[in-house]
């Protein structure tokens, strides 16, 4: 190759093969996986045809149905007060100016994040437990907890970007105007901000749905999920159901991702 | 921005409407740290559990052991290999990301820009997909009559199916897998925003491309690669269901030997202890990387 041939950045010797590589490393499995929960035999080991079998199973089995609605509830309990509580620090930290402290309400806001989940999940162990046999109260409320907790900094991020991007001009008119700070909020800012609010209830939504470690840590005995019900399933011998199970998760964090980027996409 | 609010409120309003999130984030997250940090000073209990006497123990035994008959001590073998097993594999975990992740960061961020939301939209699906899910899919791929071995077979390059599953090689691809995306986010973020006339300008000076490479394009995306390898490394050193779907019980990283000190060991306080030591190095890879990163970078 010629000294003085112009430098082609988008074909660095190799580049382009380990992108393509990489791409086919990260879809393989979990198209794998999708491709044999129709699989209508008994074993993962053995192709019988295709088929619904599987999911039939595991729709019909009640301590997955258990497991779900579990889920559900949690994950919605969870992105609700989520997002009701990330949407005011939002508010509090973007639209006040600079003031002390600011950094103190950052870190603790982004503590999930940095902290390990295991680490986490332990401490939460060693509280919850102690809560639970002072008060008796073995409810679904810990996992809520829980999950809204660590749900806050995936519902706070969007939000804020969302207010740093909004422009205050029309909350200004809207104060100029004799709107009292409520009004201003309920008919200005919060329509304007709808679609990172939405966005991070959708985040924290996915996360709390495909959280593992904190929800095996903190839920009393019976309180599985769909991701704990089957990590425990692991125990005994894979089976379709398992990779069902999957799948059916996988459609919903994919469907929900989906409409999040839809949501983001239309910047108002 | 932050400006105009100022006219009409005072910064105490910023503390009112955080504090609903503060207070959450201070019962079920931070707070419980401090219950974590407190519980490694403590004695044992019986059965499991803590007396409240305060004790050294757990801060010893994270290192040593003594002997039960003749109490010399010694270096605690079992912790420090599971210890070093973690930091080993976590440090190769991040270099297989990096190898495969830049050039897929690279990549994404040379692509005509109406495919390039395409394409990384195509990293944002596994990124946001299930730990757990994606666990399950790699085990698909490295069982004994997974993918791999079905493959390698059916073409006659191997005879018997090679155990994979349930070893350290096992855990080392199933965290590469699944921390792949943490690595090229970020790296991507770096190039997106890479002056490409630079490698123009060195060519036109006649350096050659591993110049161009280790003079121009390394140190200009290195914050990149520092915030890449830090997001990866991080949560592998305190993986938890990787290695113990994948590593089967026995390949134990510092995660599940933590659980373990919970669950069957009944040891709190050892737990506890090792809980700390994993908190302070990961707050403390994160602490060097902002003083690094706010140094070096002046986009901020």
């Amino acid at each position: 190759m010629g000294k003085h041939k112009s430098f082609d950045v988008t074909k660095l010797p190799g580049f382009t093969f380990l992108a393509l590589l990489s791409f086919v490393l990260l879809y393989a499995p979990i198209v794998t996986l999708v491709f044999y929960s129709f699989n209508g035999g008994n074993s993962v080991n053995q192709w019988g045809g295709f088929s619904f079998k599987w999911y039939a199973i595991a729709a019909q089995n009640e301590a997955v149905q258990g497991a779900a609605m579990r889920s559900f509830v949690i994950a919605i309990w969870a992105s609700v007060i989520a997002t009701t509580v990330a949407t005011m620090a939002a508010l509090g930290t973007t639209r006040r100016g600079k003031f002390k402290g600011q950094t103190f309400i950052y870190i603790v806001i982004n503590q999930p994040l940095m902290v390990p989940e295991i680490v986490t999940a332990v401490a939460l162990l060693i509280f919850f437990s102690s809560i639970k046999i002072a008060t008796g109260y073995t409810g679904l409320g810990y996992l809520i907890i829980a999950h809204s907790a660590f749900c806050v900094p995936f519902a706070y991020l969007p939000i804020k970007a969302r207010l740093e991007g909004m422009d205050t001009a029309m909350e200004t008119a809207a104060a100029d105007l004799y709107a009292s700070p409520w009004q201003t909020f309920r008919y200005v800012t919060l329509p304007l901000l709808m679609p990172g609010v939405v966005a991070g209830a959708m985040l924290a939504f996915i996360i709390s749905l495909d959280d593992v470690i904190i929800t095996e840590f903190v839920k009393s005995a019976g309180q599985d999920t769909l991701p704990t019900y089957m990590l425990g399933q692991l125990r005994r011998a894979l089976t379709p159901e398992v990779n069902a199970i999957s799948t059916a998760l996988l459609a919903v964090s994919v469907l929900v991702l989906t409409l999040f980027f839809l949501a983001t996409r239309k910047r108002g | 921005m932050s400006a105009l609010g100022k006219g009409r409120s005072k910064g105490s309003n910023g503390w009112l409407l955080s504090m609903p999130a503060l207070l959450l984030l201070l019962v079920a997250a931070s707070g419980p740290l401090l219950i974590v940090v407190t519980y490694s000073f403590l004695e044992k209990g019986d059965y499991s559990g803590v007396r409240w006497i305060f004790s050294g123990d757990a801060w010893f035994r994270v290192l040593f052991q003594k002997d039960i008959f003749d109490g010399t001590v010694s270096l605690a073998d079992a912790n420090l290999s599971i210890i070093w097993r973690s930091v080993k594999l976590s440090l190769s975990t991040t270099v297989i990301a990096f190898v495969l992740g830049l050039p897929t960061a690279w990549f994404i961020a040379t692509r005509p820009p109406k495919y390039r939301a395409f394409w990384l939209f195509l990293i944002t699906i596994p990124f946001w997909t299930n730990l757990l899910i994606r666990t399950f899919a790699i085990m698909e791929v490295i069982r004994n009559q997974g993918l791999l071995n079905t493959f390698l077979i059916h073409y006659g390059l191997i005879s018997e199916p090679i155990q994979i599953l349930y070893t350290d090689t096992a855990v080392l691809i199933g965290m590469a897998y699944v921390y792949l995306p943490l690595m090229v986010l970020p790296l991507f973020a770096a190039i997106d925003r890479f002056d490409f006339r630079l490698i123009e300008a060195g060519y036109d000076l006649y350096a050659s491309r591993l110049q161009i490479l280790r003079r121009v394009i390394l140190p200009i995306i290195r914050p990149g690669i520092v915030a890449g390898c830090i997001l990866v490394f991080i949560p592998s050193l305190g993986a938890y269901v990787t290695p113990r779907v994948l590593g089967g019980g026995k390949n134990m990283m510092i995660g599940n030997f933590i659980e373990l000190q919970f669950g069957q060991g009944q040891n709190w306080p050892l737990g506890a202890a090792l809980s700390t030591v994993l908190l302070v190095v990961v707050l403390g890879s994160l602490l060097i990387y902002t003083r690094v990163s706010s140094r070096e970078d002046p986009h901020g």
